[in-house]
């Protein structure tokens, strides 16, 4: 018995340093491999031991897109994380699985789970850290899950001797709990029929950096940054595997230059960063325009200005990165909202910079970037596209002119090394040849030229979702919205549930904006029943609307404290 | 001159200045080396020297200011098998571009990294630069700049610069020599070359009366204490000529993805099945 829309809430908390993080990969895993549908999510302040961070996991025979504020069953890791969560946790019916000595009277109202998880460790002599495996065990107990997953998680995770260490820990936690506490033992998940072989744990910037990988990513160079730096390590990683290179220059000044340097010599480049490194990117995304070299720019918002809060969430550079660097170009900024779109975009992006040879934005944030989602394997939605390169000879009857004028506006792009072409790239406005120019009408034909692009980029934003709208098809109310926070509110419709007509469109594309489409879903309402929700102060998709659509939404729920909202945030905002 | 590595395009240089020297001497350098001008890829900076890509029958890519060799690094990475020379104004180089030379240095990526130090900033009218002496009045100094300038070949030595030397724009000869030696190098070559600024500051016979070649000493440039004592030695004589030299791995060396052939030739064959399992 499936119960529709039930969600499942775990959350693990300790402090920085107590494996929280692996733990909750681990538990994940096990509730994906057990045919179940998972949405994790984290929060950490920004230093190495210490501090109070937590992992949640979402769970459901459902699809579930965003984590929930209520706490089914807590791991605690020490005595004060209880109390850090007590208004999460619900008296009587929520959990909480806690060692011995860190039981305190301000939790007896809830289910209490307590376990000598120092005396077991002492006895087994394990690492602290390892204790996380005897509360996993003592929670997939709890819940009558099946420990042969969690056992087989932990094999394909660990090296052998590491794995079977917490293999025997994790079944004595398992044990102790069917042993000590059978009253509170209750199965609370029925699995669904999903394929599990075809099945994988991915977060939003393991997504990006696997639709890379796939259309062709040859050269990865950046600056670890959060929350973009997990896409460099997932590559670093796969590199061996990939034959892909990876670097870790001095700066984001240097990493982008450097992916200048190798998309103009031919080879598929990308870098991530977050808003700072972003910013000391600015100048050479304006070279890459004016030099007409693709490239794709990974942006992973965290909160500003400045060094803001490096571990927490925003969606405050969207303004930032449409009009990022000096003069006017043609540039293209995509915002996913889910690990499939940010696959598929980061896939297509790569057709899109080379084709259109301009800089491609991929603008994300921390929500989307760390948090989980079980999915299904990614495949290419379509082929890998070059335009018009030219990677062997030249076979022009005239000299090779690196910025010749055509009729749609791309040249002809030969990289160096071509038989018969000369190479010339350069950062000022320049002639055909690559030569500087300070001759009006030949710069004036340079701007158009460049700006051509963006009339084939009308044709081409066709071919993709530029927007998504889900919910009624004669919603009485709508939500716009982007970036991550479309889960949140695919939650809060869900709960809300069909007899409240509430339409949600996802503005994907921002730049070219696709004014028509939005135009069009917008119609269906008034202007008073249109609603926005950002992660920002000043509502950056709003001033969009307002631009392209002189919309301006009165209703806005805007956050702005670092974290995503959460459903029942949304649902108090559309019902007050 | 009618040499295939050299392009129609008008000079706009001052005459006289030192940009001729190091623009000849790279093209007899490219002519003695017999490169393939498809196979051989200039990057410039910003400033006069920068004009040097379009004067060169080569490839080349005109960058912003001072990232010269991030730029270098990228287009080496992806194709090792281009000639790569890098030019760069003092500006460039050591001053806003200067966070990149040790790390180009101790990575040992195979570049040449020609400086065009002419001790100012000559396209923005006479500004003061990092390597301008202390004392002297430019426009952005009137009253004397206070600041010590900086020592660069000390610096691309203890930063782990494979390939060290020193040119006078006023010694062309002497400057095809180490402008061949520096792109024969396997590794990071850095050449610093004092060009006089006709316009701004003409050291023309300041340094004619000072520079001294190395190769005309019993120098051994395999030294690399020698060539500490060596950079430091700055007044009434001035050396020029390499510097140091060795032999170490190059950054691409090390790369085991360009073991076969090149990045840029590389299939793209995707294999995402190994991806996948580290996510399941």
């Amino acid at each position: 018995m499936i119960v529709k829309n039930r969600r499942v809430t775990f959350l693990i908390g300790g402090e920085a340093g107590d494996g929280i993080f692996a733990s909750g990969n681990i538990l994940s895993k096990t509730f994906m491999h057990g045919g179940l549908h998972v949405f994790s999510t984290n929060e950490y302040i920004s230093i190495i031991r210490g501090g109070h961070q937590w992992y949640s996991i979402t769970v459901s025979e459902s699809p579930v897109f965003s984590n929930r504020y209520k706490i089914d069953f807590l791991i605690a890791l020490n005595r004060e994380v209880p109390i850090i969560h007590i208004d999460r946790l619900e008296k009587k019916t929520s959990f909480i699985i806690i060692d011995e000595r860190d039981k305190s009277e301000r939790i007896v109202d809830f289910n209490i789970i307590s376990l000598p998880m120092y005396d077991i460790l002492k006895k087994r002599n394990a690492k602290k850290v390892m204790r996380n495996s005897i509360a996993l065990g003592a929670l997939v107990g709890l819940v009558k899950y099946d420990i042969s997953i969690l056992e087989r998680v932990y094999m394909n995770t660990y090296s052998e001797d590491i794995a079977e260490k917490n293999i025997s820990l994790a079944k004595m936690g398992y044990n102790y709990v069917l042993e000590k506490y059978p009253h509170y033992l209750k199965k609370i998940f029925f699995s669904s029929n999903i394929s599990r072989s075809q099945r994988i744990f991915c977060t939003g910037n393991e997504a990006i950096a696997i639709g890379a990988i796939a259309s062709g990513l040859k050269f990865y160079a950046a600056y670890p940054m959060t929350p973009a730096s997990s896409i460099l390590h997932f590559l670093a990683l796969l590199q061996k595997d990939l034959n892909i290179v990876v670097i870790q220059p001095e700066s984001e000044l240097a990493a982008i230059n450097m992916i200048i340097g190798a998309a103009f010599a031919g080879v598929r480049s990308m870098t991530a960063t977050s808003g700072g490194g972003f910013s000391l990117m600015t100048e050479a995304l304006g070279f890459a325009a004016m030099a007409e070299i693709p490239v794709v720019i990974v942006v992973v918002q965290r909160p500003g200005p400045s060094t803001g809060m490096p571990t927490y969430t925003s969606q405050g550079d969207l303004r930032f990165v449409l009009h990022a660097s000096q003069g006017e170009f043609p540039r293209i900024v995509l915002a996913p909202g889910d690990p499939y779109e940010a696959f598929e975009i980061a896939y297509y992006s790569f057709n899109l910079a080379w084709k259109y040879q301009l800089p491609v934005i991929i603008l994300s944030d921390k929500f989307l970037a760390e948090s989980g989602w079980s999915c299904d394997k990614f495949i290419p939605p379509f082929p890998i596209e070059e335009g018009k390169i030219i990677r062997d000879v030249y076979n022009g009857r005239e000299k090779y002119k690196r910025y010749k004028i055509t009729e749609d506006g791309v040249s002809p792009f030969a990289i160096p090394g071509v038989q018969n072409a000369i190479v010339k790239a350069n950062s000022n406005e320049h002639d055909e040849e690559g030569s500087p120019t300070y001759d009006p009408a030949l710069v004036n034909s340079m701007v158009d030229k460049r700006f051509k692009k963006q009339e084939l980029l009308k044709r081409e934003m066709l071919r993709y979702k530029t927007i998504k709208y889900y919910g009624d098809e004669y919603p009485e109310k709508i939500i716009v919205s982007w970036g991550s926070l479309k889960g949140p509110i695919l939650e809060a419709i869900n709960i809300l549930g069909k007899n409240k007509k509430i339409g949600f469109l996802q503005v994907i594309w921002m730049e070219p904006f696709p004014r028509d489409l939005v135009k069009n879903i917008l119609s269906k309402v008034g202007e008073n029943d249109i609603m926005i929700i950002e992660n920002n102060r000043t509502g950056l998709l709003n001033s969009l609307l307002n631009e392209y659509l002189h919309l301006d939404v009165k209703k806005k729920f805007l956050k702005y404290d670092g974290r995503p909202p959460y459903p029942y945030e949304i649902i108090k905002f559309l019902e007050g | 001159m009618g040499s295939i590595y050299l392009t129609n395009k008008k000079n706009v240089w001052c005459p006289g200045c030192g940009n001729f020297a190091i623009l000849n001497a790279l093209i007899k350098a490219l002519e003695r080396l017999n490169l393939k001008p498809e196979s051989v890829v200039l990057v410039s900076g910003i400033g006069c020297h920068g004009r040097i890509n379009q004067y060169v029958n080569v490839n080349s890519i005109h960058v912003i200011h001072g990232r010269v060799l991030p730029v270098a690094t990228g287009i080496k990475i992806s194709n090792n098998r281009l000639t790569v020379i890098g030019h760069a104004g003092d500006g460039d180089a050591y001053a806003i571009g200067l966070g990149h030379l040790p790390h180009a240095a101790r990575r040992n990526v195979d570049l040449t990294y020609i400086i065009h130090n002419n001790m100012i900033f000559g396209l923005t009218t006479g500004q003061v630069t990092p390597t301008t002496p202390k004392g002297m009045r430019t426009r952005s100094t009137p009253y004397g700049n206070i600041e010590n300038p900086l020592n660069p070949l000390l610096l691309a030595l203890v930063s782990g610069a494979t390939f060290v030397a020193r040119g006078f724009a006023g010694d062309i000869k002497h400057l095809i020599y180490l402008f061949e030696e520096g792109i024969k190098h396997k590794g990071f070559a850095f050449i610093d070359v004092l060009q006089p600024c006709v316009t701004f500051y003409n050291t023309y016979s300041y340094f004619r009366e000072r520079v001294y070649r190395l190769e005309e000493t019993d120098y051994d440039y395999t030294s690399f204490k020698k060539a500490i004592a060596k950079a430091t030695e700055w007044g009434e004589r001035i050396p020029i000529g390499i510097f140091y030299k060795i032999r170490r791995e190059t950054f691409e060396e090390q790369l085991f993805q360009l073991k076969d052939k090149p990045l840029v030739q590389q299939e793209i064959r995707i294999n995402l099945e190994k991806v996948y399992k580290i996510l399941s």
